[in-house]
């Protein structure tokens, strides 16, 4: 495989674009096929030492901002994290509450992936930029069909802000909501709030049911080959999602580690993350609870700001594909058009979960429960974001944060080599796919967005040493 | 309404209410160039939040935005094209329409490490392009240069202490006029009506932190719809409770946006205060670092030679002080003549200048 990385002609992309954040593909073609990928994340910031000291309740707020596109993920994870180290489960309504703000914001992530990000590779896209030039000529649909998604694609952006309603009802705003906090949620329930959201859901539904499945059967129809490409055997990690009731551990969406199809329930202790390729100083291999990270730029060989996670050393797959595959919904195979397909069928489940969700509310029942952060101690959150299981771990001392680490599911996804010279999953998804045209290598770009990364999530992944703490807060240092 | 010149302005306005556009001046931009006007949206070290923000306008929505106002030439997040041909607009459209498009920049511009913590893309040389470069040459040939959100407003909250990207606001990094248009995420209507007055009118009215005035001109405070329980002393003790949040958090009365009047998403639908949560000060400059922590109430004001006790502020006196001072500190940081003045004592974040901990 390392001699792979020399030969065949180097593919460099670099921005890949429609991902949220930056990254770079570098692919060797020969024979018309990738033989050899690396996949990079072209940002860094630091996160976890900003929450350091700050008081842990504000986690919530502050590790939203990590990502645009999925803050509620963050932000259920963080409140896990303080109920966990408070002991404090929220209310009944509470709960449900907050798995319908975190649906929403999944449902705007989803179909706007689908559409504003999957769909330019497969769709001839009005001659109007930003969406000119286009990323390709391969272009299959008929007329006919073709007018139909382009018209889903202008939908899409209307019925993904009406998701976002659902955010701005229960949170106050969107995205970055102010609903999850830690012990609960935040709005009363009544029966006109109920009233509005199932009508915000109902006609969510609706688009999906009739507009997103029907249109990725489009894509499926027309790009039949592309069950074939960003092939990768079912090795996945799903860390659990949408939890029943506040009382029992039991999830919607059950946590579970697929190994070569076989499945087994999750140890944490398993995890380790790895450095060797990563644009950070080290070469030891270590849980995330206890790795110690220094960002270093220069570092030979090292070409992401993103760690390399390993499940007992092997690269495990998140997102829609992996979450409904643990459940026992969908065992097709693993290929950019069955992560489509799992994306649009978890939107419509997510749909009606939700409508379930707001008809178990009970207007007049507590919606929050007061708890007291401890002094000292230690809490875990694991939640399933929209790409995959989401991890926050959390130490305290005298009141405030210790130490803070996050594990994002680009970070599994969108991986580097490990230690071994193993391939993170897109990487491994990457091998065997045909490239017609070096200029316009659409057919990569299509096995990248089918995984949804999302760089502004993995590049935050870093507790920096005392000595590279440099600087201070922009406003303080003027021109 | 005044004519344009724009097919379906008329239309796509829809959503704005009259008072978004103020003073009016016949701008170059408006006459010389009817029709749609270039734009560039440049992510550098963000969370993209305020794009998706934008999506979310509801009147004219993101269709008609691109087919009646904007030419978006480059947007990482929705661009067709990727790699060398993407980079290739963004090279020639700073040619090409050098001194007639506006640059929005969206996320903070990282400056430690040579700027190598954040990336556009690869340059048609081959050579990486950094955030940092591409601001700076972008912002140099732009009729206007925005920062839309926080980060780029103000270099925070991932500039929070202690920075460890070097990240600065756009302002710090460009040597010219900047319009901040700050929020976390920004409002889809301050971000639309931000630039529609730009392609119309020309710069509008801006405050002394160079926010438009017809955003940002107002406290939450003044605006909110619990100020009779605040002037009244009856307060929530919890979230989740439908009094005045002041004395569990709410930066309300130092933070300057009109959430109470415009509420979010493109229905206008709820602010954080109405859906009983604090505000956390997301527009201020002042923003994560001295607004958290959220929970907790406004701090004791200690500044060399003057003293207000936050304590105070509910008497009606201090207020004022407080605020007047809140401000007034803010300009001074941003333009750097306070730490000049005062360099020593403010030196590190968190210090001097701190909220109350418990
Ligand atoms: S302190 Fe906050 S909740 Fe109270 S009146 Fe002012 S803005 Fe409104």
């Amino acid at each position: 495989m390392a001699a792979d990385a020399e030969k065949g002609q180097k593919i460099v992309i670099n921005p890949t674009t429609r991902t949220v954040g930056a990254s770079q593909i570098e692919a060797r073609v020969e024979g018309g096929r990738v033989i050899h990928a690396r996949c990079g994340a072209t940002v860094f910031r630091g996160f976890e030492l900003i929450l350091r000291d700050r008081d842990p309740r504000d986690a919530a707020y502050i590790t939203q901002r990590i990502c645009g596109i999925c803050p509620t993920a963050h932000a259920v994870a963080a409140s896990f994290a303080v109920e966990d180290l408070a002991g404090v489960r929220p209310p009944h309504n509470g709960n449900l509450l907050r798995n319908l703000i975190f649906a929403g914001d999944m449902l705007q992530n989803h179909i706007r992936h689908f559409y504003l990000f999957a769909v330019p590779d497969y769709v001839r896209l009005p001659e109007l930029r930003p969406l000119v030039p286009p990323p390709t000529t391969d272009y299959r649909l008929p007329r006919a069909k073709n007018e139909r998604l382009v018209d889903s694609y202008f939908q899409a952006v209307d019925v993904s802000r009406k998701a976002y309603e659902i955010n701005a009802l229960l949170g106050g705003k969107a995205p970055h909501p102010h609903g999850i906090i830690p012990g609960g949620s935040s709005v009363p329930v009544t029966a006109i709030t109920v009233l509005n959201l199932l009508s915000i859901v109902k006609s969510i539904q609706k688009f999906i049911e009739e507009r997103m499945l029907p249109d990725v059967h489009t894509l499926a129809e027309h790009y039949p080959d592309y069950f074939e490409i960003g092939v990768r055997g079912a090795d996945f990690l799903s860390f659990g999602l949408f939890p029943l009731d506040p009382e029992t551990s039991e999830d919607y969406f059950p946590g579970a580690a697929v190994i070569d199809g076989r499945m087994e329930a999750v140890d944490l202790g398993e995890i380790t993350e790895h450095l060797r390729y990563s644009h950070f100083d080290g070469e030891e291999a270590a849980h995330p609870a206890r790795g110690e990270t220094r960002p270093d730029p220069d570092k030979p060989g090292g070409y992401s700001w993103c760690k390399a996670p390993r499940y007992r050393g092997r690269a495990l797959e998140g997102g829609p594909l992996a979450q409904l595959w643990a459940r026992g919904d969908y065992r097709r195979g693993v290929s950019v058009m069955d992560r489509l397909i799992a994306r649009s069928l978890i939107s419509r489940e997510v749909a009606v979960l939700m409508r379930k969700w707001l008809t178990a509310l009970i207007p007049g029942e507590p919606v929050f429960n007061r708890y007291r952060v401890p002094e000292s101690g230690a809490g875990v959150g694991l939640t399933g974001a929209m790409r995959g299981g989401v991890g926050h771990w959390l130490e305290v001392e005298g009141g405030r944060i210790k130490h803070y680490q996050i594990i994002t599911p680009t970070a599994w996804n969108f991986s580097p080599h490990d230690d071994q010279g193993g391939l993170g999953p897109v990487e491994e998804a990457l091998i065997g796919t045909p490239v017609a045209d070096a200029e316009k290598p659409v057919e990569i770009a299509r096995v990248l967005h089918s995984f949804d990364p999302c760089m502004s999530c993995v590049a935050h992944v870093i507790v920096l040493d005392e000595k590279e703490k440099g600087g201070q807060s922009p406003i303080f240092q003027g021109r | 309404m005044r004519d344009t010149g724009v097919p379906g302005t008329g239309e796509a306005l829809g959503g704005l209410r009259a008072g978004d556009i103020r003073a009016p001046e016949p701008s170059a931009a408006a006459s010389e160039r009817p029709g749609k006007h270039p734009l560039v949206w440049l992510e550098t070290n963000t969370c993209h939040g305020d794009i998706l923000s934008a999506l979310n306008g509801r009147h004219p929505d993101f269709g008609a935005v691109l087919r009646e106002l904007l030419d978006i030439y480059w947007t990482n997040t929705l661009m067709g094209a990727k790699g060398h041909q993407a980079v290739a607009v963004l090279e020639k459209v700073v040619v090409e329409r050098a001194g007639e498009y506006i640059l929005v920049v969206e996320g903070t511009v990282p400056t430690a490490a040579g700027g190598r913590y954040a990336y556009v893309g690869l340059r048609g040389n081959g050579e990486p392009w950094t955030a940092w470069d591409a601001v700076v040459e972008l912002a140099a040939a732009a009729r206007h240069v925005v920062a839309v959100g926080s980060c780029a407003a103000w270099g925070l909250p991932f500039g929070a202490h202690p920075n460890p990207t070097g990240s600065k606001p756009v302002s710090a990094v460009v040597d010219r006029p900047v319009i901040n248009v700050p929020g976390c995420p920004a409002h889809p209507d301050w971000i639309l009506g931000t630039l529609a007055h730009l392609v119309w009118y020309g710069v509008p009215e801006l405050d002394a932190l160079n926010r438009p005035v017809v955003f940002y001109g107002e406290t939450i405070h003044n605006l909110c719809q619990r100020r009779h329980y605040f002037e009244s002393g009856i307060f929530a003790e919890e979230v989740g409770e439908p009094w005045c949040l002041y004395k569990i958090g709410c930066k309300g009365p130092v933070t300057y946006a009109d959430c109470p009047s415009r509420q979010w998403c493109g229905e206008h639908l709820n602010w954080p205060v109405g859906a009983n949560t604090p505000c956390i000060g997301c527009t201020s400059p002042e923003f994560l670092e001295r607004t958290a922590p959220f929970f907790e109430h406004l701090p004791d004001v200690r500044l060399p030679g003057v003293r207000v006790g936050a304590d105070r502020i509910g008497v009606g006196a201090g207020l004022a002080a407080a605020l007047g001072i809140g401000l007034h500190l803010a300009g001074k940081l941003l333009t750097g003549r306070l730490q000049k003045e005062w360099g020593k004592s403010l030196g590190k974040a968190g210090k001097t200048f701190r909220l109350k901990r418990k």
